[in-house]
């Protein structure tokens, strides 16, 4: 054994972690697509079913592009069906509305709690919980009382279901960010800043966030995809949105429907692809460059000398 | 985290100026003074969540204890103890663990072969995308899609008696059965295992890898004291996530299995939409009053092993 | 922090005491409508306590709106129905909210919708949901009340049959043969195949097939358990499919035989002629179970003149030709027929029913009912 180390120390450090650095990304990198692989093709083999139906010849042999076709031609589908385009608007309202909330209300707590009132980290986490122990029938005829009220006041508008939304998205959105946070010695952080003279505003946002960037961007994926994917609560308070839409205009033609449920979440997936170039850090350049999401104060000496 | 406790007093002397005097009760009630300060900066999420989440839930609990005309009674309550009823927790639960556990492991899996892609990269960003939408992907359409797949007439189920002579439906329907209902809340678990599990995986330093390589570790021994200790609350985190969202789902399940209600959210629904027997709104109220409770003593056994784990591998 | 948790559930039982205790005050499209002669659209209890129909229609132009839920447009032809209203009435936006709600759903929406303008104007109920929830019913007789037989409405015009028919097994005729009766259901060629619309603890609809299974098997009005008997044996041979079909799963063959009201399946041949599916209908001979569905109108509807009108036209000669035309037998047939308005060629198309079709009374059904609640899922494991 202490030959072995008398060995190792011989040689150069770097020297001998790159050979073991690079045959373990090899390693990873065979591992990653393997992985990838095979859960990929059994996530796309419904989807794959979907588009199978979708393609049938009326004639029952051979494939026709027809449904499609008829999709494509947004224009007459918009004339045909003025309820899609009403719970497409319904929908983008409710994403913009519900992620905003969710971004404003959540984040800043859950850091606030996590610094200031520790003893409230196990009841937040019950009440996080708690939305998704509810099924969605029972929490419409709960609701009710309290969406009459919204509706004096703000209108029976779809855009309002933005409230009940951001309820339900609290458990995803809150364990992403918790996982987040786990990651990021948050006291430390903020200890320091404060020493440094920032106000607690700017901990959250100029200290915390940055650091947190990977789990606010799940906890945002999560709240659109939800929203844009939600169905029951909206349709038992007679509200319209993308998915109602939908399911309304699938009870004219069933290739139709199935057809726009693949091309929503065609659509949704693509808004995920380009919210997730927000995600992406610019490369800083200087001594800090290198693993893009290590922890870094954004507040940096140069602008500490300006205040 | 540990050092919660040692540092609140810190923070919180250096809010409140030191010239006030010492006596124990100054102090206690300038502690109370700060804690009310801090309590303000929960305010507008409390008063979301009370009107929109606190208060429903308490209609819940207060209609589970009423019945048709307003009246307080327990029936609703004992009627939970119906052997029907009784069943039906226990293969809710017995789902939404399995899946939970599942969901957890491949997604956990998946969530790591991601993390070790370049950053930026378009694995990264396809798969956290497709996962992002997968997840919330369910209802009659995923029944309908599954069905299309694994069913009688599904493309796979045809395929498999085709080239490999194997019958999956020689012992009866599966899909639409328990086993069914596994692979299919499996398909939305994994997706979601991996968009909330993958903030935790990102924040594992490279230099703790290279450090424990450097110190003459093996991979197995970077896993058991390092990352995993770092990882194991948000992954005992998640599975919990995971078991809520099987707990409650059903409009898949309402598609797949539309007789005989086997799982405690159809059986509210049965309770609340039925139009052959009417009158049973509050028996669905007790019912998800039962969820509540169950997912309330999961969520207590998260906590307890959750303290436990971090004490043993400290 | 118990202080806290305190100050915390007062605060929300405070909360919870206010909103529920009082209700917003409701909107005041409701009352400040169409009044005429002294009398709002609210409380007429027909048209001519308005001043006569165009008093009526008057009216519910001005409301300008009309809710109606729980109507799929391939269901008793409901899609043609509202396109014919929107047509004739082109200053009413119909709102069509909620198309696979079941009737108690209906109720359930207008309890929750309570004020609110978006909440259902009028209803399409299942006649035990009817039955249950007369209290929320605004009476009102349609010009051809009299019609309409004594024993298909309430006196008082709170809740009238509208449409009707008879279940039947519809079925794919290119992938399975053609059933003579209801046990033919048992045979080997129909394994993994057969699809009931719904729990029969649930939905009408496969209570009616339960119903009608137990007719065909010995049973009666006041005696369903056959039927459940029937059903176990169906599942034990493997034939039994627990999947909801839908237009969907009947297109892609995913239930090739489903057990629904004859107009749906007739709907679905309609629907899917010129594919390689040849959707045919059957009603069992000498099991013939009828079941008619009840048209009511809110008593808080949010646009009562247009609900009003709603109801007008669909027990007007073309409402009910409309529903004719989707392979419903509507409630005035025989009036029709009488006077020679009846549309000949669809009531030709209707399936043929051979035997006394049985229509339960309210004490037989909740009978069935208490009978499925305890066997239903206990026999069906």
């Amino acid at each position: 054994m202490a030959e072995l180390t008398a060995l190792r120390s011989q040689v150069p450090p770097a020297q001998r972690r790159a050979p073991l650095a690079r045959r373990r990304r090899r390693r990873q990198a065979l591992q990653r697509w393997v992985v990838v692989t095979v859960l990929g093709i059994f996530f796309l083999l419904p989807l794959y079913a979907m588009v199978e139906f979708t393609t049938r010849a009326p004639s029952g042999s051979g494939r026709t592009l027809d449904v499609w076709r008829t999709l494509a031609d947004v224009r007459s589908l918009a004339d045909q069906y003025p309820d899609l385009l009403d719970g497409l608007v319904a929908s983008a309202e409710l994403v913009l509305l519900t992620v905003a909330l969710m971004l404003v209300l959540l984040v800043p707590t859950m850091i606030w709690v996590r610094l200031r009132l520790p003893w409230l980290r196990r009841p937040m986490e019950f009440v996080c919980l708690l939305p998704l122990t509810v099924p969605a029938i029972v929490l419409v005829v709960v609701l009710a009382p309290v969406y009459a009220w919204v509706a004096y006041f703000l209108g029976p508008a779809s855009w309002t279901l933005c409230f009940a939304y951001a309820i339900l998205v609290l458990p995803f959105a809150y364990r992403a960010l918790d996982a987040g946070l786990q990651a990021v010695d948050v006291r430390t952080l903020s200890e320091a800043a404060r020493s440094l003279g920032a106000g607690w505003g700017t901990v959250i946002t100029r200290v915390v966030l940055p650091n947190i960037r990977s789990a606010v961007l799940s906890a945002s994926f999560l709240s659109v995809a939800l929203v844009l994917g939600e169905f029951t609560v909206a349709n038992l308070l007679s509200r319209t949105n993308v998915q109602v839409a939908i399911n309304l205009l699938g009870k004219r033609d069933p290739s139709i429907s199935v057809a726009v449920s693949l091309a929503a979440l065609l659509i949704a997936f693509a808004l995920l692809l380009v919210l997730s170039l927000a995600g992406i850090r610019r490369r800083r350049r200087g001594p800090r460059a290198g693993r893009t999401d290590e922890p870094v104060l954004a507040v940096t000496p140069v602008s500490l000398e300006e205040t | 985290m540990t050092s919660d406790a040692a540092s609140a007093p810190a923070l919180r002397d250096r809010a409140v100026p030191a010239a006030v005097g010492t006596s124990s009760g100054g102090r206690r009630g300038r502690r109370l003074a700060g804690t009310a300060a801090s309590l303000l900066g929960v305010v507008p999420f409390g008063l979301l969540v009370t009107f929109f989440l606190v208060i429903p839930t308490l209609v819940v609990v207060i209609g589970s204890f009423l019945d048709a005309g307003n009246r307080f009674t327990f029936a609703n309550v004992r009627g939970l103890t119906e052997d029907v009823v009784v069943q039906a927790y226990a293969r809710s639960v017995w789902i939404s663990a399995v899946t939970a556990v599942l969901g957890a492991a491949f997604g956990a899996l998946l969530a790591h072969a991601v993390s070790t892609a370049a950053p930026g990269g378009v694995l990264r960003r396809v798969v956290t995308a497709a996962c992002g939408v997968l997840a919330q992907f369910g209802g009659v359409t995923l029944a309908f899609a599954f069905l299309a797949t694994f069913g009688f007439t599904g493309f796979v189920t045809v395929w498999l008696q085709h080239t490999f002579g194997v019958d999956p439906y020689g012992a009866g329907g599966w899909l639409t059965d328990t086993p069914g209902l596994l692979l299919v809340y499996t398909y939305f678990q994994i997706p979601l295992m991996v968009v909330v599990f993958l903030p935790a995986l990102d924040g594992l330093r490279p230099q703790w890898r290279e450090a424990t390589e450097s110190l003459g570790g093996s991979t197995w021994a970077y896993w058991r004291h390092v990352a995993g200790p770092v990882l194991l609350p948000s992954f005992l985190g998640s599975m919990l996530l995971l078991f809520a969202n099987a707990f409650s789902a059903y409009a898949t399940a309402k598609a797949l299995i539309s007789q005989g209600s086997p799982i405690v959210p159809l059986k509210i629904d049965a309770a609340i939409s039925g139009e052959v027997i009417t009158g049973q709104d509050n028996i669905g109220k007790a019912m998800a009053l039962g969820m509540v409770v169950v997912v309330a003593i999961v969520l207590w056994l998260y906590a307890r092993l959750q303290r436990r784990t971090s004490a043993w591998l400290s | 922090m118990r202080l806290f948790s305190l100050a915390a559930v007062a605060l929300a039982g405070a909360g919870l005491a206010a909103v529920s205790a009082c209700s917003p005050p409701t909107s005041s499209t409701a009352s400040s409508s169409s009044s005429s002669g002294g009398v709002s659209a609210a409380s007429a209890t027909s048209a001519q306590a308005l001043g006569g129909m165009d008093a009526l229609v008057a009216a519910a132009n001005k409301e300008g709106a009309l809710n109606v839920i729980a109507l799929p447009p391939d269901w008793a032809n409901y899609g043609a129905v509202i396109d014919a209203f929107k047509q004739k009435y082109p200053q009413i936006k119909v709102t069509s909210a909620q198309p696979d709600a079941s009737s108690k759903d209906e109720i359930n929406a207008a309890n929750t919708l309570n004020g609110q303008p978006t909440a259902p104007d009028v209803f399409d109920l299942g006649q035990a949901v009817a039955n249950s929830s007369t209290a929320m019913f605004a009476p009102y007789q349609v010009a051809t009340f009299g019609d309409v037989p004594p024993n298909l409405k309430d006196p008082n015009g709170l809740w009238v049959n509208d449409y009707g028919g008879y279940m039947s097994i519809g079925y794919n005729s290119k992938v399975v043969p053609a059933p003579a009766t209801v046990a033919d259901l048992l045979k080997p060629e129909y394994k993994g195949k057969v699809a009931l619309n719904g729990d029969p603890t649930q939905a009408g609809a496969a209570f009616g097939g339960v119903m009608m299974a137990s007719l065909a098997n010995g049973g009666s009005a006041d005696d369903i358990s056959p039927g459940v008997e029937f059903f176990k044996k169906l599942k034990a041979a493997g034939n039994f499919l627990p999947v909801d079909p839908t237009p969907a799963t009947i297109k892609a063959g995913q239930t090739p035989v489903v057990i629904d009201w004859d107009y749906l399946n007739v709907g679905q041949a309609k629907a899917l002629q010129g594919t390689n599916i040849d959707w045919k209908a059957v009603v069992p001979q000498n099991a013939v179970y009828g079941g008619y569905y009840a048209q009511a109108i809110n008593k808080q509807a949010p646009h009562p003149a247009a609900a009003r009108l709603w109801e007008e036209f669909l027990y007007s000669d073309q409402g009910q030709n409309l529903w004719l035309a989707g392979g419903a037998r509507p409630v005035r047939a025989d009036a029709m027929t009488k006077a020679g308005t009846v549309d000949k060629t669809s009531l030709q198309a209707l399936p043929p029913a051979t035997g006394t079709p049985v229509l339960l009374t309210q004490a037989q059904s909740d009978k069935a009912a208490a009978f499925l609640k305890d066997n239903w899922a206990k026999s069906l494991g």
